[in-house]
C-alpha cells in the first residue's frame, strides 16, 4: 500500500479515518491539534461524513465520544495532557460505563513544556481509570496502534487511551496504509444498564471492570506493541517505553544492542515481561518519556529489591523530555556535543505579533489602572498571556484555562478591588461562562474583559466557539447589559477605550467588556481564501 | 547515506518549506525521512528549529544527538549559531546573513557574522538581496537551499522536480521564481569555494 510523509498527529488521523471512524471530538491544544485538523481537511473523512467541529472543552469532546460510543460507533477524542484534567470526569466515568462502539481518547503529553503549563504524565490518569494504554514508537505504530485500539476497546467494551508526546506528535515520516474499514452501524449497548451509573449498577460495572483487569495483562503480555530482545549481557536490562527506545537504540546504530530490551507500548505493564527481564538481569535501567512511571511501579515504595536506575536516582534527570544524549550518558557512552553556543546569542521568546488587538487592550488597560496599586490582572491562556512579557506586563496570573475569572472572583470576594480578569474568546466558552456566573450570582465586584479576535489564535487560528454569541451568553448569564461594552482595540480609539474601561473598573458589580478586532493572522487568511476564491469563480 | 539537517529561523520565514522541499526530494529518491519541529508559538515571532533527517537506513530517532548534525540551514544569522551545539565537527553552517531584528537586544550584526566566520565550514550569502535581484522576493528561503544543495548529498535535478511539486498550485509563476531563487543560491556556494558537486 500507499507511503505517505506523516506527522504522528496525522498517523493517528488517517489511521482512525482508515479504521472505520465516525466521529472525532476535541478541542485544540499543542501538540494534539494537527489530529483533528487533519480529519477535518480530509476528503475521505468528507465523503464518509466523518464528525469532526471542534468542541466547547475537553469535556464536552470527551462525553460526546462517550455518546457515539454509546450509539455504537468508532469515535476518538483528542485533547494536550492538560485537557486531560478536563475531561477527567468524563473520562474516569466512561471506565466505569464501558464503550459499545470502539472508543479511544489520544492525550498527547508535553515533557520540557514546549508549550504548557506543566508536564504532566498521562499514563496516570489511564492507570487511575484502569484502562490499557498504548504509547506508540514511531508514525507506523501510531498508525496501527489506532485500528488495534477500536478493536481492543470494542472486544473489551473499554476505553483505550493512546499517550503520545511532543516529539512524535510533531514529527514526520513515512506511514505505510492499511485497507479502510467500514463504519459501524448504528447499535445500542446489549445490556440496557451499562451507561446508567446509579450505585447499584456502578458497584456491577466496577466490579466487571475489576474482573477484566487479569485479561488486560494478559492482553499486555501477549502485545506485538511490547517485545522483548534477548541480548547478551546480562548485567544490564533494559525496559524503555514508547519513543526512548528510538532514542536508545540511536546510540547503537552500528552494531547490535548488547543487552536484554524491552520495549514497551503497551499497558498495563506487562508483568511476564517484567518479570522475565527483572529475573535475567542484575541490574535494570529504565527510559521513559515523562514522569518515571513504570520506575516508580518496580521500585515500589521500599526500593529493597535489585538496583533500579532511571530518573528517581540522578542516572536520568527527572524533568524534562529525553534525547539520544541523555540517553548515552545513561548508559555510560561518550557524550557528543559540537561548539557552545557564543555569548552573543540572545533568547528570542514568541511575542504578540505587530499590530496585535490584544496590543491596544493591554495599553488602555495599563493606562487604567494606574491608579490602582499593582497585581489586580487575572488573565488566562492564550496569544494574550504574552501581555506578561515586556513592554506590557500588563498581566499577573496564568493558571489553567477559565481561572482569569473566577480567580479575580475570589480576590474580589476577599475585597481587593478592583480585580480584573483578562480571558480570549475561546477560553471563555471553554471554561469561563460558569465562573462568571458565580461572580453574578455572588454580585462579585470584577470587571471581565473578553478579548474577542474571532479566533483561537495560540493554537493555530481554529474556529471559535465563542464567535458571534459572547454578548447573548453573558446576558443570559445575567451581566446587566449596561454593563457589557464593546470596544474597537485600535490606536485611534485609544481614548474612548480608557474611557469605558475606567468606567467599568469603577462599578461596583460585575462588568464585561469586549474589545473585538480580528486576529491579524485570521485576517490575512480571510482574504487570502476570499481572493482565492475570487479567482476560482473568474477561472468558471 | 546520512544526512542530519538543522533547520533555523524565525516564525514565518518558511523553514518548513525548505523541509518540505527537501522532504520531498528525498521521498523521491527512495530514502528514508524524519522531520521533526516544534509548532505552536512560531507564527508569533520567536525562534523555530527543525530536526531534518534523511537517510537509506531506517531512521530511529527524531532528534538528531548533540554534535553529529552535517548541516545547519538557517534562514537568519543569529539562529544559525543557536544551533552550534549540534553542529559535528566537520558540519557546514549554510546562513542567511540578512539579520530579522525583532528583540530590543539583537547583537551588532557585524560580530555576528565574526562568529559565522569562525568556522571552518560555512557558506553566508545575502540571500534577501539575491532574492530581491530576481525580483522574488518571498523565494529567500529556496535562495538558502540552493546554498545548501552541494551539501545534501541529494541530486539538484531531484531539488528541482521537488520545487515543481510543491509550488504546482502556486503556478508556473511562482515555480519559475523558486527555481530561479535555487539556482542563484548554488551559484554562490559554489563560488565560495570549490568543492566536488554531488
Ligand atoms: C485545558 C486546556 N486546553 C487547551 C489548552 C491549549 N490552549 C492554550 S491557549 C488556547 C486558546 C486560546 O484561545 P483564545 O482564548 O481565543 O485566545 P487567543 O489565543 O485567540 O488570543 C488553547 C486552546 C490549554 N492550555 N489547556
Ligand atoms: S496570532 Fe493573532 S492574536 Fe496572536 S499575537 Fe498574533 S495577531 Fe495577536
Amino acid at each position: 500500500m500507499q507511503r505517505m510523509l506523516l506527522l504522528g498527529d496525522e498517523a493517528i488521523a488517517q489511521g482512525a479515518i482508515d479504521a472505520g471512524l465516525s466521529g472525532v471530538f476535541a478541542y485544540p491544544g499543542t501538540p494534539s491539534t494537527e489530529i483533528t485538523e487533519y480529519i477535518q481537511q480530509s476528503e475521505e473523512a468528507m465523503e464518509g461524513k466523518i464528525r469532526a467541529e471542534w468542541s466547547a472543552n475537553e469535556k464536552t469532546a470527551m462525553e460526546a465520544g462517550l455518546g457515539m460510543s454509546y450509539a455504537g460507533k468508532r469515535a476518538m477524542v483528542c485533547m494536550k495532557h492538560v485537557g486531560m484534567n478536563v475531561a477527567a470526569d468524563a473520562f474516569i466515568n466512561s471506565a466505569i460505563t464501558g464503550a459499545n462502539g470502539g472508543l479511544i481518547v489520544v492525550v498527547a503529553d508535553d515533557p520540557s513544556m514546549h508549550s504548557s503549563q506543566n508536564e504532566q504524565d498521562s499514563r496516570f490518569y489511564g492507570k487511575f481509570a484502569m484502562v490499557p494504554i498504548l504509547e506508540p514508537v514511531n508514525q507506523q505504530e501510531a498508525y496501527d496502534m489506532i485500528r488495534y485500539g477500536f478493536e481492543l476497546s470494542e472486544r473489551f467494551r473499554i476505553p483505550v487511551m493512546v499517550r503520545i508526546t511532543t516529539r512524535l506528535a510533531h514529527s514526520r515520516a513515512g506511514v505505510v496504509r492499511k485497507n479502510v474499514l467500514p463504519q459501524n452501524e448504528l447499535s445500542l449497548p446489549g445490556n440496557p444498564r451499562q451507561f446508567i451509573l446509579l450505585p447499584a449498577n456502578a458497584r456491577k460495572q466496577y466490579k466487571g471492570l475489576l474482573r477484566t483487569q487479569e485479561l488486560l495483562r494478559d492482553e499486555s503480555d501477549r502485545s506485538v506493541f511490547n517485545s522483548y530482545y534477548e541480548g547478551k549481557d546480562k548485567s544490564l536490562g533494559i525496559i524503555a517505553c514508547g519513543i526512548a527506545n528510538n532514542y536508545l537504540l540511536e546510540n547503537y546504530k552500528n552494531g547490535d544492542f548488547p543487552h536484554p530490551l524491552l520495549k514497551i507500548g503497551q499497558y498495563p505493564i506487562p508483568k511476564t515481561l517484567v518479570e522475565r527481564i527483572y529475573d535475567e538481569c542484575d541490574e535494570i535501567l529504565l527510559l521513559e518519556e515523562g514522569f518515571p512511571f513504570v520506575e516508580e511501579m518496580l521500585r515500589g515504595f521500599l526500593d529493597k529489591g535489585k538496583p533500579i536506575k532511571g530518573r528517581f536516582d540522578g542516572t536520568l534527570p527527572f524533568d524534562g523530555e529525553l534525547n539520544p544524549n541523555l540517553v548515552a550518558r545513561a548508559m555510560g557512552l561518550e557524550d557528543t556535543s559540537g561548539m557552545p553556543i557564543p555569548d552573543i546569542v540572545k533568547a528570542r521568546p514568541p511575542s504578540l505579533c505587530k499590530g496585535c488587538p490584544h496590543i491596544f487592550s493591554y495599553n488602555a488597560l495599563n493606562e487604567a489602572l494606574e491608579k490602582y496599586s499593582k497585581g489586580r490582572v487575572f488573565s488566562d491562556i492564550g496569544c494574550y498571556t504574552l501581555g506578561a512579557l515586556e513592554p506590557f506586563t500588563a498581566i499577573d496570573t496564568c493558571v489553567d484555562m477559565g481561572a482569569s475569572i473566577t480567580m479575580a472572583k475570589g480576590a474580589a470576594d476577599a475585597g481587593f478591588v478592583p480585580a480584573v480578569a483578562v480571558i480570549g474568546d475561546s477560553t471563555f466558552t471553554h471554561s469561563g461562562m460558569t465562573g462568571l456566573l458565580d461572580a453574578v450570582n455572588d454580585n462579585s465586584s470584577i470587571t471581565v474583559m473578553i478579548l474577542d479576535n474571532a479566533t483561537t489564535a495560540m493554537t493555530g487560528m481554529q474556529k471559535s466557539s465563542a464567535s458571534g454569541k459572547i454578548e447573548n451568553i453573558c446576558m443570559a448569564l445575567g451581566v446587566e447589559e449596561e454593563h457589557i461594552r464593546v470596544l474597537n482595540p485600535s490606536p485611534k480609539y485609544h481614548d474612548v477605550n480608557l474611557g469605558v474601561i475606567k468606567e467599568e473598573i469603577e462599578y461596583e458589580g460585575v462588568s464585561v467588556i469586549i474589545p473585538r478586532r480580528e486576529c491579524l493572522h485570521l485576517a490575512a487568511r480571510r482574504i487570502r481564501e476570499e481572493k482565492k476564491k475570487k479567482e476560482r469563480e473568474t477561472v468558471k | 547515506m546520512t544526512k542530519d539537517i538543522i533547520l533555523a529561523g524565525v516564525g514565518g520565514q518558511g523553514i518548513l518549506s525548505i523541509a518540505a522541499v527537501i522532504g520531498t526530494a528525498a521521498l523521491d529518491a527512495g530514502l528514508f525521512l524524519k522531520q521533526a519541529e516544534v509548532h505552536g508559538m512560531s507564527q508569533r515571532g520567536g525562534d523555530v528549529q527543525s530536526n531534518l533527517r534523511i537517510s537509506d537506513k531506517e531512521i530511529l530517532s527524531d532528534l538528531i544527538p548533540y554534535g553529529k548534525a552535517d548541516l545547519i540551514i538557517s534562514v537568519e544569522p543569529m539562529e544559525s549559531l543557536r544551533y552550534l551545539p549540534l553542529l559535528s565537527k566537520n558540519g557546514w553552517l549554510i546562513t542567511s546573513t540578512t539579520p530579522h531584528i525583532n528583540i530590543p537586544n539583537y547583537p551588532d550584526i557585524q560580530e555576528v557574522i565574526l562568529e559565522i566566520e569562525k568556522l571552518p565550514n560555512h557558506v553566508k550569502l545575502d540571500a534577501k538581496g539575491i532574492a530581491m535581484e530576481l525580483d522574488a522576493r518571498r523565494s529567500e528561503n529556496i535562495v538558502i537551499l540552493g546554498a545548501a544543495s552541494p551539501y545534501l548529498g541529494l541530486e539538484y535535478a531531484w531539488l528541482e522536480k521537488a520545487i515543481a511539486t510543491i509550488f504546482k498550485s502556486k503556478g508556473e509563476d511562482v515555480i519559475q521564481k523558486n527555481l530561479d531563487a535555487l539556482k542563484a543560491g548554488r551559484e554562490v556556494a559554489e563560488n565560495s569555494r570549490p568543492l566536488k558537486i554531488t
